[in-house]
C-alpha cells in the first residue's frame, strides 16, 4: 500500500462518508418545509428564504469535509 | 496532459514585495466595476426611476425588510445594512464571474515553465475569504462590547457562578472560534469546488455537459452571497441581544 494510493483513498472517503449525514439531514429539512407549506399555504413566503439558509447550513458540514479532501489532494 | 488544479491562488507579478495573485485581479475588477456603477447611478438620481435604478431601489428595499425581520428593530437594521448589503453585492458579483470563461486566458511563465490562468474567482482564494470571515467577526465581538460592555461580556465566557455555568463559558469561547472557521469555509468550499468541478467537466467534455454545472455553480453562488450576508446579520443582532437563562 503506497502513499500515493492511500492519498486518493482517504480523499475519496473525506467526502464520502459526510455525505450521509448531511443528505439526510437536508432532505429532513425538506420535508418538514414542504409540510408546514402544505398545511398553511399562505406562510410559503415567509418559510422560503428560511429554507435556503437552513439548507446552506447543513450542507457546510460536508464542505468542511470537501475542503479537507481537497487538502489532502492538492497540498500533501 | 492533466488539468492543473492548485489550492492557492498563483502569483502573476510583485510590485515591489507585494505578490499580486490571479483572485486579487479579479477582486479589484469586481471592486471598480461596483464602485462605478454604484456612482453612476447616484449621480443620475431621478425622482421618477428609470429601469436600472428602480432595480437597484426593490433590491436595497427588500434587502432592508429582510434585515429588519432578523433585527426586529428598524433603527438599528438601518445602521448594519451597508456592511451586510456590500457584502453580499460584492460576494455575489465575485461568484458571478465564474459564469465568463476567463479560464481561457492564459500567461505563461518561464521561471516555472507553466501556464497561469490570468483572472480566477476572488472568492476561491482562501485569504480573501478569510479576511471577510475575519471583518464579519470582528465587528461582532466590537458590538457585543459597545453593548454590553467589556467586563459584562468578558462574563459571559468566564463564568465562576458553578461548575455547569463555567463548562458552558469555555463552550462559548470555541463556539466563537468555530464560528470564523464555519463561515469561511462554507463560502470557500463552495466556490472553489464549483471551480474544480467546472475544470475537470471542461477537461473531460467541454460541449453539453458543462451546462448543468454551470447552473449549478451559478445557483450555489447566489446562495452562498445571501446566507453568508444573512448568517452576518444573525450573528450581530444575536450579540445585541441579552442571553437571559
Amino acid at each position: 500500500m503506497e502513499v500515493e494510493g492511500l492519498k486518493y483513498i482517504a480523499a475519496a472517503l473525506a467526502i464520502g462518508l459526510s455525505s450521509i449525514g448531511s443528505g439526510i439531514g437536508e432532505g429532513l429539512i425538506a420535508s418538514k418545509a414542504l409540510e408546514a407549506i402544505g398545511r398553511n399555504p399562505e406562510a410559503a413566503d415567509k418559510i422560503t428564504p428560511l429554507i435556503y439558509i437552513t439548507m446552506a447550513l447543513t450542507e457546510s458540514l460536508a464542505i468542511l469535509s470537501l475542503v479537507v479532501s481537497f487538502i489532502i489532494l492538492f497540498v500533501f | 496532459m492533466e488539468p492543473k488544479i492548485s489550492l492557492a491562488p498563483e502569483i502573476l507579478f510583485h510590485i515591489g514585495h507585494f505578490p499580486v495573485s490571479n483572485a486579487f485581479l479579479t477582486m479589484i475588477l469586481v471592486v471598480i466595476f461596483l464602485i462605478v456603477f454604484m456612482i453612476s447611478i447616484r449621480l443620475r438620481f431621478k425622482l421618477v426611476p428609470n429601469r436600472i435604478q428602480a432595480i437597484v431601489e426593490l433590491l436595497i428595499e427588500k434587502g432592508l425588510e429582510l434585515a429588519t425581520s432578523i433585527m426586529e428593530d428598524k433603527k438599528k437594521a438601518r445602521k448594519v445594512f451597508p456592511l451586510v448589503f456590500t457584502l453580499f453585492l460584492f460576494i455575489l458579483l465575485s461568484n458571478m464571474i465564474a459564469i465568463l470563461p476567463l479560464n481561457a486566458l492564459v500567461i505563461h511563465n518561464h521561471h516555472h515553465n507553466e501556464d497561469f490562468p490570468i483572472f480566477r474567482v476572488a472568492t476561491s482564494d482562501y485569504g480573501m475569504v478569510l479576511i471577510l470571515t475575519l471583518i464579519v467577526v470582528i465587528t461582532v465581538q466590537l458590538v457585543a462590547i459597545i453593548s454590553f460592555g467589556p467586563f459584562k461580556y468578558l462574563g459571559k465566557f468566564f463564568n465562576f457562578k458553578g461548575f455547569f455555568p463555567f463548562f458552558i463559558g469555555i463552550l462559548e469561547l470555541i463556539g466563537e472560534f468555530a464560528k470564523i472557521i464555519s463561515l469561511s469555509f462554507r463560502l470557500f468550499g463552495n466556490i472553489f469546488a464549483g471551480e474544480v468541478l467546472m475544470i475537470v467537466v471542461l477537461f473531460l467534455m467541454p460541449w453539453i455537459l458543462p451546462i448543468p454545472f454551470l447552473f449549478l455553480a451559478i445557483f450555489v453562488g447566489v446562495i452562498q452571497a445571501f446566507v453568508f450576508s444573512v448568517l452576518t446579520l444573525v450573528f450581530i443582532s444575536s450579540a445585541m441581544k441579552m442571553e437571559s437563562h
